[in-house]
């Protein structure tokens, strides 16, 4: 069991307020994924050029601001560091190419959790509130955001095995369910050069989408190649640099329910993720039908 | 007569009221489970239910309860007696083996609504989703609006009507429930087939439709019941796996 939320705001005078509007909607999901939660978290703030580097380290105590001084210094690039403990976000116009075989050479112990223009991830092991106060949740801004609870069923209770799972730049996926055949996925893209961090089962089905998009798929035509390809339960929520969107198995055995007001669009698996948000009462509440794709734009 | 809260309770009390943002769902349900509280009450109003599960679970009382708002999972599981009404949506198993009394959604279900019901009445205003009335054993579902794929499937007794539209494999290995649909039945499922109508379905039909509330002609529906054909292993059939 897991809980998925998602979160994408119509209207941008509530986009300071992001942040404050999920933290109760990943809370509420406490039950269905007390092992370890995640976001994404989508803004548009920084310059042409320039990407945005989420990096992850085991030390809470990590010297982020070193980091980015290596990189001016070795990569002769722009970079800035905000830290939160043992998560950082690199701002910099340095190329992914030849950013991450420096850091594999000069920082091993630093995983890369996303990379894009718009996309921020935090994702550690805990309950939702512990890892909401820790990365301090409730005072992120954006346009639209992805959350995630997880009550692991395979594979190991570590950070790197906690949702959103990322696939190339400014895009991710949560998962809600267990899929039956993420190794014969996994073997299939690994033949096309395809590098996989954990042994996940969501992992594969991140991957197989964004391989999908490079090849030229928009994000409806990945999903229906999904719905052919995946065997297995699932309710995936995914976020792009402008949008949101929503799938459930052709068994629709993985909940969700959404609501859709004038001001936002929210996603969660049941409806006491979705009880505080702002005048939800004159939302229209609907359940997603199976093997259909909704998605939202910002 | 108002409802008083629980807490503020006096002896001539009929209607009291549990506030879910005060009380919890293990105090109400405590309560309805006592029948030594429950003297005397004749109406237990349900605030703020705010998405909560497992809402008046449990309960064997001829009693009235009012959940105003939308509820979780489970809601009025195993009733028995009391009439349950959910002023807003329901998640998954609302009215789960209900054995008897009623239990009506003002607004739309989720999954395995009434699932293994033995007896009593469910109705749904909006719609249901799938596997709605899934292993039903005798109790009667009256939906108002569609419901999802595989619905009253291996359903066992007791009729369900549904006003709107059908899902994917309706009634896939029914047993004897019936099933009455006024709109489209997208796929009937395994063993389960359209039958002529008879005096006693349009009695039927009559009966559940005024009990639910609902006007419309017992002649716009038609019924969905089982062919028989898999109560017995056919030995000689093609068993293609």
């Amino acid at each position: 069991m897991c809980g998925i939320v998602g979160l994408l705001l119509k209207n941008p005078d509530l986009r300071p307020r992001l942040g404050e509007l999920l933290v109760p909607m990943l809370v509420g999901m406490t039950e269905r994924g007390p092992d370890s939660a995640g976001l994404a978290v989508f803004s548009d703030t920084i310059d042409p050029g320039f990407r945005r580097f989420n990096l992850y380290a085991d030390d809470r105590s990590y010297d982020w601001r070193g980091l980015a001084d290596d990189v001016r210094a070795d990569l002769k690039a722009a970079a800035a560091a905000e830290p939160i403990q043992n998560h950082a976000i690199l701002v910099s116009d340095v190329e992914p190419g030849r950013f991450h075989p420096w850091l594999a050479e000069k920082r091993p112990e630093v995983e890369v959790l996303s990379v894009g223009r718009y996309i921020d991830i935090y994702k550690d092991v805990g309950t939702p509130s512990e890892v909401a106060e820790r990365y301090g949740f409730a005072g992120l801004q954006g346009s639209h955001t992805v959350g995630h609870t997880r009550m692991a069923t395979e594979s190991g209770v570590t950070p790197a095995h906690a949702h959103p799972f990322v696939a190339g730049e400014d895009f991710c996926l949560v998962h809600n369910g267990s899929l039956s055949n993420p190794y014969s996925l996994r073997r299939m893209l690994e033949k096309k050069g395809i590098r996989f961090r954990t042994d996940n089962d969501t992992e594969a089905a991140c991957r197989f989408i964004e391989w999908r998009l490079r090849e030229g798929d928009d994000l409806e035509a990945a999903l229906v190649k999904c719905f052919e390809e995946l065997d297995g339960f699932y309710t995936l929520l995914m976020g792009t640099h402008d949008k949101l969107a929503l799938v459930r198995d052709p068994f629709a055995c993985k909940p969700a329910i959404v609501a859709e007001h004038d001001d936002y669009v929210a996603v969660a698996s049941e409806y006491r993720s979705l009880a505080h948000l702002p005048d939800v009462k004159n939302a229209r509440l609907f359940e997603p039908v199976p093997e259909e794709i909704y998605s939202w734009k910002v | 007569m108002e409802s008083v809260n629980v807490a503020e309770r006096t002896d001539s009390a009929t209607r009291v009221s549990f506030d879910l943002t005060t009380a919890s769902v293990r105090e109400l349900n405590a309560f309805l489970h006592d029948p030594a509280k429950l003297a005397g009450i004749e109406q237990v109003t349900v605030l703020n239910p705010e998405g909560a599960h497992n809402l008046a679970v449990g309960v064997a009382a001829p009693i009235d309860i009012e959940i105003d708002g939308n509820a979780g999972y489970f809601i009025a599981g195993m009733n028995k007696q009391a009439n349950v009404t959910v002023h807003g949506n329901v998640g998954w198993s609302v009215a789960e083996n209900i054995m008897s009394g009623t239990v009506r959604v003002k607004g739309i279900a989720s999954e395995c609504a009434g699932a293994s019901g033995h007896g009593g009445l469910l109705v749904i205003e909006g719609d249901a989703s799938s596997r709605c009335g899934i292993s039903m054993k005798g109790c009667d579902i009256v939906v108002g609006g569609s419901v999802g794929h595989m619905s009253a499937f291996m359903a066992q007794a007791g009729r369900m009507v549904v006003c709107g539209d059908a899902g994917g494999g309706l009634g896939d290995s029914l047993y004897e429930a019936v099933i009455y649909v006024r709109g489209t039945i997208h796929s009937l499922g395994a063993d389960a087939q359209e039958e002529p109508m008879t005096d006693d379905d349009y009695a039927a039909l009559t009966e559940l439709l005024g009990k639910a509330g609902f006007d419309h002609d017992p002649k716009s529906f038609k019924r969905v019941a089982s062919g028989r054909t898999l109560y017995h292993w056919n030995a000689d059939a093609e068993q293609d796996y």
